[in-house]
């Protein structure tokens, strides 16, 4: 669309929504993709070269801030950025002790960083939708999205690592026949065997369904919320410009309340699925 | 929806920055917090022990000063009626010895009175002798006549 000086609002909110995507293509192998068409035609063998910037961009300056603060570290009377760092992961650690009452190394900095990650990825959603696309646009770039958390690769690529430890937690601490318990051995159970063999399947239905879903809305839920609101954003960009700011301004104000709700909500869901793991029912 | 190799490089980049936080961010932040609340815990404690070391002090200042006043108290009444007795005993030494001194001037005076008699009427009876010796034209000889002089002397 960049050919395109003046698209058509639909042709706008496509060109939006497509990410920069670098795969095998069928017929024009390795190569950046120009259309949402090309980029489908990659199918799994692609990379969102945008999305994966952004993210690996944003955690990076995620570490480098927490690890500035770590290094200088003092138990003594804390300077501002310290306090500011100290803060978010007192928050952080609070909400971990709150839920989560096993002992585990991993929990708190895995909570931290999903916080704060999830967050600063969100944060890219109040940048002008316009901005950056345009600017990549003038050096040569296509396609770019800068809000990772609107790429449901992101989320679900989060929500699925999560995923993982939950299993591998379920597993190391209740041991394999443990966790196939929890599956097959309730809701439903009876003293008697015969029926407690008759149950198996339908416990299983109901767990195996309750357990898949956990990692879906996880993820869904993240790229829903932001993507609605990236959306709506486009959708304000469509205005003239002399009108946008009479719905962009409250859209934005709402929006920093949903970016830290959001990333909120993933921390906390994710120490409860490893609270729920290190716990016997 | 369109799923691809983004969701692995996702989670591989999730992967690092979680053990980066592990290993980098977390322990020493954890650690200093730690630290900090012993101190506060340790700078607590040390606060109440100061203040009830203070009470303490104040107490004992408070017995202190009660005791000193009781024995200031104490010296004063002591000096008071030691000044009292001296004044007394002074009072009582004076008193006698005035009494003393006269009657030493007393016993002077009727001394003195009783020396002055004597002289006196020795020199009566020698006037008394001469007197009468011119008198009778002779020789009265004090020895012989001794008897008859001493009575006169008597009856002056």
């Amino acid at each position: 669309m960049a050919s395109n000086p003046n698209p058509t609002p639909t042709e706008y909110i496509q060109h939006h929504l497509q990410n920069l995507v670098l795969g095998i293509h069928p017929e024009n192998g390795l190569s950046f993709a120009h259309s949402s068409e090309e980029a489908a035609a990659m199918g799994f063998w692609a990379l969102h070269i945008d999305s994966l910037m952004w993210a690996i961009g944003l955690g990076a300056l995620f570490c480098w801030l927490f690890k500035k603060a770590a290094d200088n570290v003092t138990s003594g009377v804390p300077g501002k950025f310290q306090n500011f760092i100290e803060t978010i992961v007192e928050f952080v650690q609070g909400s971990v002790k709150e839920t989560f009452h096993g002992k585990s190394e991993l929990v708190g900095p895995l909570a931290l960083t999903i916080f704060v990650w999830v967050f600063l990825m969100n944060l890219m959603d109040l940048v002008p939708v316009d901005l950056v696309p345009r600017l990549f646009a003038a050096i040569g770039i296509e396609y770019q999205k800068i809000v990772p958390t609107t790429d449901v690769n992101m989320t679900l690529g989060l929500s699925f690592s999560v995923f993982f430890l939950m299993i591998y937690y379920s597993i190391k601490i209740k041991g394999i026949g443990g966790f196939l318990g929890e599956l097959t051995l309730q809701p439903f159970s009876s003293a008697n065997p015969i029926i407690k063999v008759l149950f198996i399947p339908i416990n299983l239905l109901l767990e195996g369904v309750g357990l898949i879903a956990k990692p879906i809305s996880l993820g869904l839920r993240l790229f829903g919320n932001l993507y609605a609101g990236e959306l709506i954003f486009i959708l304000i960009a469509l205005l003239p410009w002399y009108l946008q700011w009479t719905l962009s301004v409250p859209w934005a104000i709402f929006h920093i309340l949903v970016i830290v709700l959001q990333a909120f909500i993933f921390m906390m869901l994710t120490i409860v699925y490893m609270s729920m793991a290190h716990e016997h029912h | 929806m369109n799923l691809n190799l983004t969701l692995l490089g996702q989670m591989i980049s999730f992967a690092i920055f979680v053990l980066f936080c592990m290993k980098y961010v977390w322990p020493p932040i954890m650690a200093a917090l730690e630290e900090r609340q012993n101190k506060i815990a340790q700078g607590l404690a040390d606060a109440e022990q100061g203040a009830q070391r203070r009470e303490e002090a104040e107490a004992e200042i408070d017995q202190m000063l009660t005791d000193a006043k009781a024995q200031a108290a104490d010296i004063v009444a002591q000096a008071q009626k030691r000044g009292n007795e001296i004044i007394e005993e002074s009072k009582t030494g004076a008193r006698s010895e005035g009494e003393r001194l006269k009657l030493a001037a007393q016993a002077d005076i009727e001394q003195e009175v009783v020396q002055a008699r004597e002289s006196l009427r020795q020199q009566v009876g020698n006037i008394a002798v001469s007197g009468a010796s011119k008198i009778l034209g002779q020789e009265i000889s004090p020895d012989s006549h001794a008897k008859i002089i001493d009575e006169l002397v008597e009856q002056i």
